[in-house]
């Protein structure tokens, strides 16, 4: 097993995907306790449908992809806060539009240049090979800004999730620390989809951090446990992945999936 | 100088009138009850006092020292909170935000007065729990404990006893009057107008039609209030 392992990681791709890998899962499970309090839990498959979008339009303009679906995405983002605060269209109606919208243009952009093929598989569902050089180095110096500006307005995230009115009145300016939560996401997102793939980078959101909540009580841990779960499930379903040479993303999903019963599981006894 | 003078105020939302020409100020260690039917402004009210909405017309001032920050609000509870994963320690540390200038994270001695705060609201025994496994009227403690972490002088608490069953909002009113006792300033948005009339020292009554402010005694002696309270009887 052990072995298995050391193997695997002689492999530059892997080690490619397994560093920027683990930084996401930190990320997204970070950011997911927020997201998923605030009644947000979609904003990542909007996003995520959006980065689709921009992957394609960048790959059919010949560009570096993260340059564009970054800048996109964090677009969207806002956005998608700004159709929350409006009252005409709902929050979770602006999502729906835009994930079929942003889907379509995708959709679109890469049948008319390339051509349906399996690029459009990987863009989907992800691919480990996804990764070059020149994005790790990008990926990595994002993710890690991703944490430390987490880390830096921890308190204040806390404030605006737990109680924006009283955060509010406390003088936050709770807009800019919405934008600030929903811009991370996207970064996010973005570095995380083509290794996930666009249809399954949102259960890395939400899953970790509902399966902490099963068992925890109070943020901080809530926080701390879902990042642990979050990291341990990349690693093994990366790892299952290799082994089987399945794809990934699914295997990281449904590690996230298989931890979120058990632990459901041990709730249920210790609250029994 | 009152801790806060509010002078023909005026909001509005979107161009419509909410409210027009209030006046009233609170001294130190007043306790002020604003009552109302629904749809009278209550909320746009308190947040023209927490300094969140400008008046359109008049004036909202404060005292000497103190700002729109620094009053420590206690507002109504949201839907998220009830499965929000939150321990009762980390919701009244979250009171000492406006302390926190540009530090990004608390000090030793925000991390005191959360405690202290604690010791005096009685909740030293569910400190570690989760905030949403607790009865209403400890939620409310938890909360207001969290406002008066915030506040030096003056507090808002905004219905704080809807919600809760008889047995707590007693017990709820009978520490905002010890609080109270202790020095601080406390304005409260309450349905409940008996209440109202037995704990609070003013009255700030919003109807449709012409506001009114006074003592507890003046109040019951207006046409006003003797209309409110034969109605409110009924």
């Amino acid at each position: 097993m052990i072995s298995m392992f050391i193997k695997m990681l002689s492999y530059p791709f892997l080690q490619r995907a397994l560093l920027v890998g683990l930084l996401v899962s930190l990320c997204a499970s970070l950011l997911g306790t927020s997201l998923v309090m605030k009644r947000f839990s979609m904003i990542g498959d909007g996003l995520s449908h959006v980065g689709f979008a921009a992957l394609a339009l960048a790959y059919a303009l010949n560009l570096a992809p993260l340059s564009v679906s970054v800048p996109v995405c964090v677009l969207a983002a806002f956005f998608l806060l700004r159709i929350r605060d409006s009252s005409k269209i709902k929050g979770d109606a602006a999502t729906a539009l835009m994930c079929s919208g942003a889907l379509a243009v995708g959709v679109m952009t890469i049948s008319l240049t390339s051509g349906m093929n399996t690029d459009v598989c990987n863009y989907m569902f992800g691919s480990i090979l996804a990764m070059s050089r020149s994005d790790v180095v990008l990926s990595v110096v994002l993710a890690l800004a991703v944490i430390v500006l987490y880390v830096i307005f921890y308190h204040r995230i806390f404030a605006v999730t737990f109680d924006e009115s009283f955060a509010e009145a406390t003088g936050i300016n709770t807009n800019a620390y919405n934008t600030v939560i929903a811009v991370l996401t996207a970064v996010t997102v973005v570095l995380g989809m083509r290794m996930m793939g666009t249809l399954l980078i949102s259960s890395l959101i939400v899953f970790p951090s509902l399966t902490a909540m099963r068992v925890t009580g109070n943020y901080h841990s809530t926080v701390v446990v879902s990042a642990l779960i979050s990291t341990v499930c990349f690693l093994a379903g990366l790892f299952f992945s290799y082994l089987y040479s399945v794809p990934t993303g699914a295997c990281i999903v449904i590690m996230n999936m298989l931890a979120f019963f058990v632990f459901s599981l041990a709730a249920k006894r210790k609250g029994a | 100088m009152s801790l806060l003078d509010i002078q023909h105020a005026g909001f509005q939302y979107d161009g419509n009138t909410v409210l027009k020409d209030i006046t009233f100020s609170v001294e130190e260690k007043q306790y002020l009850c604003i009552v109302g039917v629904n749809g009278s402004g209550k909320s746009t009210l308190i947040r023209g006092i927490l300094g969140l909405k400008k008046p359109s017309e008049g004036s909202v001032a404060y005292g000497e020292g103190l700002s729109g920050s620094q009053i420590g609000y206690l507002p109504q509870q949201t839907d998220a909170q009830k499965d929000f994963p939150a321990s009762v320690y980390e919701v009244v540390l979250s009171g000492r935000l406006n302390k926190l200038g540009r530090r990004p994270f608390y000090r030793k001695e925000d991390r005191q007065a959360a405690d202290e705060k604690i010791e005096l609201l009685n909740i030293g025994s569910i400190r570690n729990k989760s905030y949403q496994k607790l009865s209403g009227g400890q939620q409310q403690r938890v909360l207001l404990a969290r406002a008066l972490c915030a506040a030096d002088r003056l507090i808002v608490l905004d219905e704080p006893v809807s919600g809760l069953d008889p047995a707590a909002a007693a017990d709820f009113y009978r520490i905002c009057r010890q609080i109270n006792e202790g020095g601080m300033t406390i304005i409260m948005v309450s349905h409940d107008i008996q209440s109202a009339l037995s704990q609070a020292s003013h009255i700030l009554y919003l109807g449709h039609s012409e506001p009114f402010f006074g003592t507890v005694e003046e109040f019951k002696n207006s046409p006003a209030g003797k209309k409110y309270l034969s109605e409110a009887a009924l």
